[in-house]
């Protein structure tokens, strides 16, 4: 290992005056943990991707199927089964952009707010609460959408239309749920934006409200967007609230009032249904899991490559 | 996250012209952006209102004291259920302190930052943390249950619970690690002492608070997380584990099976083992903030 002796070492000599078995073992113990991280995600990526990868082997299963197809019960008896994963990728798209349309301009309202209007003392009221509504357990949120948000709030303005199991419940309730991710993510980066900015601007004889919506925002917008990503990727991954709260009806509608069963749903119930080793249907589990990898993990780099952009734009 | 925003508030406030303040325009804005924040207070406050009215019929002794039941939901508790998830607790203790505060130290007093591995650890770490937990739970049923444990054992759900919050415990390692000012280190350094002396003795100490704060979040996230252990498996079992290889469950696979049914009593039952499951979280979360402003040290 070539590390760091010469970056730190520049400092007054680091250099035992004897070599130090015993400590070039713990510095190897401490690589080895560090290492897990990396392992964790080899693992990951096995054992999602193997079965997804037998799955596509069966000589049941097309590529153009699985794409293209608007069928999706491969957990039916074998005559009746069909691969088409595009209804749950349609109910996670109308879960997820419900739930961002709620999550994005409260979180960022609650950001600019936090960041640039709120006195020390209403800022240490409401961090807490974010940081409470983050912590609940998802499964809280998915009890509380079915059992009280659709039947007394939603029910009475849509009436028959709208069933037990909902999108819109599940992706109004998500929203709220990720609130915290974009407000959180979205003040850091609008307080890492320099003072003098706004100072410039205050000069020019801005308002407050110019400052923050002309020269602030813009100024953190790769920081916001990667506070968006994270969201996206959030609201894609949440499983309870949807297992609970959207149903579990494979069908083809980005009706927010019908029934959806999402990505996750399905994951979910499939596992419930305990698929042996190897049949179609435990594969097919890993083949959605896989595809669901794959976006949140590019919903993730992007967000992550942003954050670091701005940090060294401003530091 | 907040260093600088008080400062900046302040300043921002001299700068600003005050006339422009009272503009109808200026006042909208500002009240749109707190109803944003009043928003998320009034959603919260109908969330625990509802909980509590719902759940508070059956928050009584029996829930502790007995068993689940699918016959009787007016008597039946959530014993099991509230063991395992206290079990699970330890578990992520357990395993994610040592291994997670190792990596931390590895990374922020080790590690040449400008490594291809290094940076390749960094990246995989904050892209672990944004993984969904439902992705856990398939690599704990693909690898943990159908290849070498054979079933969903307390062992299992531990291990999952924790890789998935692992991240968590490493960041909040690493920002505690950051905050410990060099000249510690020199001093230490400066009188002899080997870099693991160092470590050990000056830096890992003055770093504990903001640690154990971490971890504290971290089990707190895990006792709640309910997708990964359905995945694995994890079902209602109405017996006490007593063991790592024993079957197991957690509250959050009780709440979702309890709510999903359409008896009115069973998602009283549900609301009441949710209050327990917050008061779980509200007694971690407070000890974090107890931690942080106890023990922190400002250096």
């Amino acid at each position: 290992m070539t590390v760091t002796k010469s970056a730190q070492g520049a400092a007054p000599s680091l250099r035992p005056a004897r070599p130090r078995y015993g400590e070039r073992v713990i510095e190897g113990g401490l690589f080895l943990a560090a290492l897990t991280s990396i392992a964790t995600t080899i693992a990951i990526i096995f054992a999602i991707f193997e079965p997804a990868v037998e799955f596509f082997l069966e000589p049941e299963i097309t590529l153009t199927e699985f794409f293209g197809g608007t069928t999706w019960t491969p957990l039916f008896a074998e005559s009746q089964r069909q691969f088409g994963v595009l209804p749950l990728v349609a109910a996670t798209f109308t879960t997820s952009w419900i739930a961002l349309v709620v999550a994005i301009p409260l979180g960022l309202g609650a950001a600019i707010y936090l960041a640039e209007y709120a006195q020390p003392k209403i800022r240490s009221t409401f961090k807490p609460i974010l940081e409470i509504l983050a912590g609940i357990p998802t499964v809280v949120y998915g009890y509380f959408a079915l059992t009280f948000f659709t039947p007394t709030i939603l029910k009475p303005i849509f009436g028959d239309s709208i069933g037990t199991f909902n999108m819109l419940s599940a992706g109004l309730i998500m929203g709220v749920m990720i609130i915290p991710v974009v407000a959180s993510l979205s003040e850091d980066a609008i307080t890492a934006v320099p003072q003098n900015l706004r100072e410039g601007a205050y000069g020019m004889g801005s308002t407050k409200m110019q400052v923050s919506t002309r020269v602030v925002v813009p100024a953190a917008v790769s920081g916001i967007f990667a506070a968006i990503m994270l969201a996206v990727s959030r609201a894609v991954g949440e499983t309870m609230i949807v297992a609970l709260a959207a149903g579990k009806r494979s069908n083809f509608s980005f009706n927010p009032l019908d029934d959806g069963w999402t990505m996750t749903g399905f994951i979910v119930d499939a596992a419930q249904g305990d698929q042996p080793t190897g049949s179609i249907g435990y594969e097919s589990l890993f083949a959605v899991a896989a595809l669901l990898f794959v976006i949140t993990f590019v919903l993730n780099i992007i967000s992550i490559r942003l954050v670091r952009k701005y940090r060294e734009e401003y530091e | 996250m907040s260093i600088q925003a008080p400062v900046r508030t302040e300043k921002g406030r001299a700068l600003t012209a005050r006339p422009h303040e009272n503009l109808p325009k200026e006042r909208a804005f500002r009240a749109v952006l707190l109803a944003c924040l009043i928003f998320a207070t009034f959603f919260l406050v109908v969330l625990f209102t509802y909980i509590i009215v719902r759940g508070a019929k059956r928050f009584d002794l029996a829930l502790f004291t007995n068993q689940f039941s699918q016959v009787n939901p007016d008597t039946a508790g959530g014993q099991s259920a509230i063991l395992g998830t206290i079990y699970l607790g330890l578990i992520v203790i357990v395993i994610t302190v040592p291994l997670g505060t190792a990596a931390a130290v590895y990374l922020e007093e080790y590690a040449d930052k400008t490594s291809r591995i290094n940076r390749a650890i960094d990246v995989n770490i904050q892209n672990l943390a944004a993984v969904p937990s439902v992705v856990y739970g398939l690599l704990g049923l693909g690898v943990f249950v159908r290849f070498i444990f054979g079933e969903p054992t307390l062992l299992v759900g531990g291990l999952i619970l924790s890789l998935l919050v692992l991240p968590v415990v490493i960041i909040a390692g690493r920002e505690a690690i950051k905050a410990v000012p060099p000249s510690l280190r020199e001093g230490s350094l400066g009188l002899g002492a080997t870099r693991w002396q160092t470590n050990w003795r000056m830096v890992l100490p003055s770093a504990i608070p903001g640690i154990a704060t971490g971890v504290i979040l971290a089990v707190s996230r895990a006792i709640g997380e309910a997708a990964p252990l359905v995945v694995i498996g994890v079902g209602l079992i109405t017996f006490n584990p007593d063991s790592l290889d024993d079957r197991f469950t957690a509250l959050p696979i009780l709440i979702f099976d309890t709510a999903k049914r359409p008896q009115e009593a069973f998602q009283d039952l549900s609301a009441a083992l949710i209050i327990v499951s917050l008061i779980l979280l509200i007694v971690l979360n407070g000890s974090a903030i107890l931690i942080r402003n106890k023990f922190q040290r400002k250096w």
